[in-house]
């Protein structure tokens, strides 16, 4: 009844698919340089760990709106859902071992991400833009509201982070720890998204993305496919927001707001959506210049950025990936139809 | 009788609010209704259109209403200049693109304008007729809200006249409902389009000189009643003049009334309410069967 292996492993598709899993040469490349980066700027690992956490969170970003096409403004909620969930426990003494903070953290915003994926989901266009900037909102205005536990527009400063399995120190002078940390994390959870993007469930994502009537047509579940996508996406963008407030020890509404939102979303454009690697580049781009340039002409900086959204959204659709991948291929036309 | 005094002085604040919400958004809805095009940066418009009027009441001495005219006129035709040489080429390009692009456009305004006049809030100077108090029988209101109450009855009774009784109005009302048809039966969409783009943010503009005295008119004006707009649009429904001044004006008098009586968490349940209304009914309170 079904074809033997060798001859199924002929057919391209699955020849592609098989092939798709495979590491390529350059892959552990970022990871060298992000302990690189740890021995060579011992001085400025605040910022590497920033970096780092920013990374996690436009990979949560690019799962639901590179591989599945969820467009969505809304994707702090869960990143602030995350922050304040590691901030509260910490701030009222009820939990602050790191590893199960994050844990719980990523439950949250999980379950914020399936209550509100199960009904936001069946709408498209302008009104799940709307429905995600609402919900994103009303969590805002809602920890605005709760002052007495959340701080209000202040946060909750000074957050009590006992040592990393007992034994590391966050030191807040030199973020050491944090960075290892962070680092560590945020490749288990790459690892996690990049099994996942590759697997049969990550394909008919694309597939989603790309043609959803015909994933209808051939009998896909689109409704629960996309809410477990935007469940798994909340729940690492919960895990980003809960390493934020652990590393820099304190919660704000900045978390929750439409500005952390609209910045992760040009990162990940920026480096290129529905590649895995354009969230690094996205992030190490912007933040580098954003570190350098934000500081001096904060202005001139967001003329830029505008300017450059612009141009990406005019000219180069892939991000900087995308326009490496075109330059590339002038120079090996050889390559066949993918 | 107090509390009567109260619910009308609240109804007139929240419907002066209301007509102003109506006049900025109108413009949002029938473009993106027209052509599916998810504008962010029309706020954006109503900024600049808020900054040519005051500036030029301010620096050139002109009076209110031909400073109204002014904003309308340079913002439509800035809007036009926009709308050939970078909008046009969007048009079908995936929403994600549209979205990063307007985003981009809005970060250009406000950086350019905050590099050109500078970051703090623009002072509205009214004319003497405005200012004071007005008797209207059973209370004293602003002159300010009355006017803005009856030029936005006004407006609203020739926008409708417009849509409901004209030709243009009916192409559009053709186009928002099915624009490969209206295509097939010779309408010109690309340039029915372009019309009400610069229409739109001629009214965006006047819209934001006649909130400036009380939404304030600063750089991050775009951003911060951006949610407003799209609320207001999306309840309203796309490409429904009425339809957005219901929701202007429920919205307008909701706000006024919540942010009265509770103070914290009024904004928290008019977001609420957005969310509940809009898995009720997708298309918004009063738009079309497909948004």
């Amino acid at each position: 009844m079904s074809a033997p292996a060798h001859e199924l492993g002929a057919r391209p598709a699955v020849h592609d698919l098989v092939g798709r899993h495979r590491l390529r040469a350059w892959e552990p490349l970022p990871w060298i340089l992000a302990l690189a980066f740890y021995f060579a700027f011992p001085n400025h690992l605040g910022f590497g760990a920033d970096l780092l956490v920013t990374i996690l969170f436009a990979l949560s970003l690019d799962l639901a709106l590179g591989y599945a096409g969820i467009v969505t403004l809304g994707h702090a909620a869960f990143f602030g859902a995350g922050a304040y969930t590691v901030g509260l426990l910490a701030h009222h003494g009820i939990w602050s071992e790191p590893i199960t903070s994050l844990m719980i953290a990523a439950c949250v915003a999980a379950l914020i991400g399936l209550a509100s994926g199960l009904i936001l989901l069946r709408t498209t266009g302008l009104t799940l833009l709307m429905l995600t900037l609402c919900t994103m909102a009303l969590l805002e205005e809602a920890a605005n509201m709760g002052e007495k536990y959340t701080g209000g527009f202040d946060g909750l400063p000074n957050l009590p982070i006992p040592p990393l399995f007992g034994l590391f120190e966050f030191n807040p002078l030199y973020p050491r720890v944090q960075y290892l940390y962070v680092l560590g994390v945020l490749f288990l959870c790459f690892l996690f998204v990049r099994t996942l993007v590759y697997s049969p469930f990550g394909q008919s994502l694309t597939g989603i993305r790309e043609n959803v009537l015909r994933m209808h047509a051939v009998g896909a579940p689109v409704n629960w496919r996309l809410v477990t996508c935007y469940t798994i996406s909340a729940a690492i963008a919960g895990i980003a927001g809960g390493l934020w407030a652990q590393a820099n020890a304190y919660v704000n509404l900045g978390t929750l707001g439409l500005d952390r939102a609209a910045t992760v979303l040009i990162i990940l454009v920026l480096g290129g959506y529905g590649r895995l690697y354009g969230a690094f580049i996205g992030a190490v781009i912007y933040l580098a210049l954003s570190h350098f340039l934000a500081k001096v002409y904060p202005t001139a900086w967001q003329l830029g950025l505008g300017l450059l959204l612009v141009l990406i959204a005019l000219f180069a659709r892939n991000g900087m990936l995308g326009l490496w991948d075109t330059l590339w291929s002038r120079f090996k036309p050889k390559r066949g139809p993918s | 009788m107090t509390f009567g005094i109260d619910v009308v002085s609240m109804l007139l604040g929240g419907l002066a609010a209301g007509m102003v919400l109506f006049i900025v958004s109108v413009g949002l809805s029938v473009t993106m209704g027209l052509m599916g095009f998810v504008n962010l940066a029309h706020g954006g418009f109503a900024m600049l259109g808020g900054y040519v009027i005051v500036l030029t009441m301010r620096n050139w001495g002109i009076g209110f209403i031909p400073a109204l005219a002014l904003g309308f006129v340079v913002i439509a035709g800035v809007s036009v200049a926009f709308e050939r040489l970078l909008y046009s080429r969007l048009y079908r390009a995936a929403e994600l693109d549209q979205v990063l692009f307007t985003i981009g456009l809005v970060f250009m305004m406000i950086s350019t304008v905050t590099l050109v006049i500078g970051p703090e809030n623009q002072q509205l100077m009214l004319p003497s007729w405005l200012q004071g108090q007005l008797d209207l029988g059973i209370v004293h209101y602003r002159t300010y809200s009355i006017f803005l109450i009856v030029v936005g009855t006004a407006i609203v009774i020739g926008l409708w006249l417009g849509f409901e009784r004209t030709r243009m109005g009916a192409q559009i009302r053709a186009a928002v409902d099915n624009r490969r048809m209206a295509e097939s039966l010779g309408i010109n969409i690309d340039r029915l389009f372009m019309l009400t783009f610069a229409f739109g943010s001629g009214m965006a503009a006047i819209g934001g000189g006649l909130g400036a005295e009380f939404l304030g008119l600063n750089p991050q004006y775009p951003l911060i009643y951006l949610v407003y707009f799209l609320i207001v649009v999306s309840v309203g429904g796309l490409g429904r003049v009425t339809g957005v001044f219901f929701a202007s004006i429920i919205i307008g008098v909701l706000d006024f009334a919540l942010k009265k009586y509770l103070p914290q968490g009024g904004t928290l349940f008019i977001f609420a309410l957005t969310i509940l209304l809009l898995l009720w009914r997708p298309q918004g309170l009063f738009g079309g069967k497909s948004a």
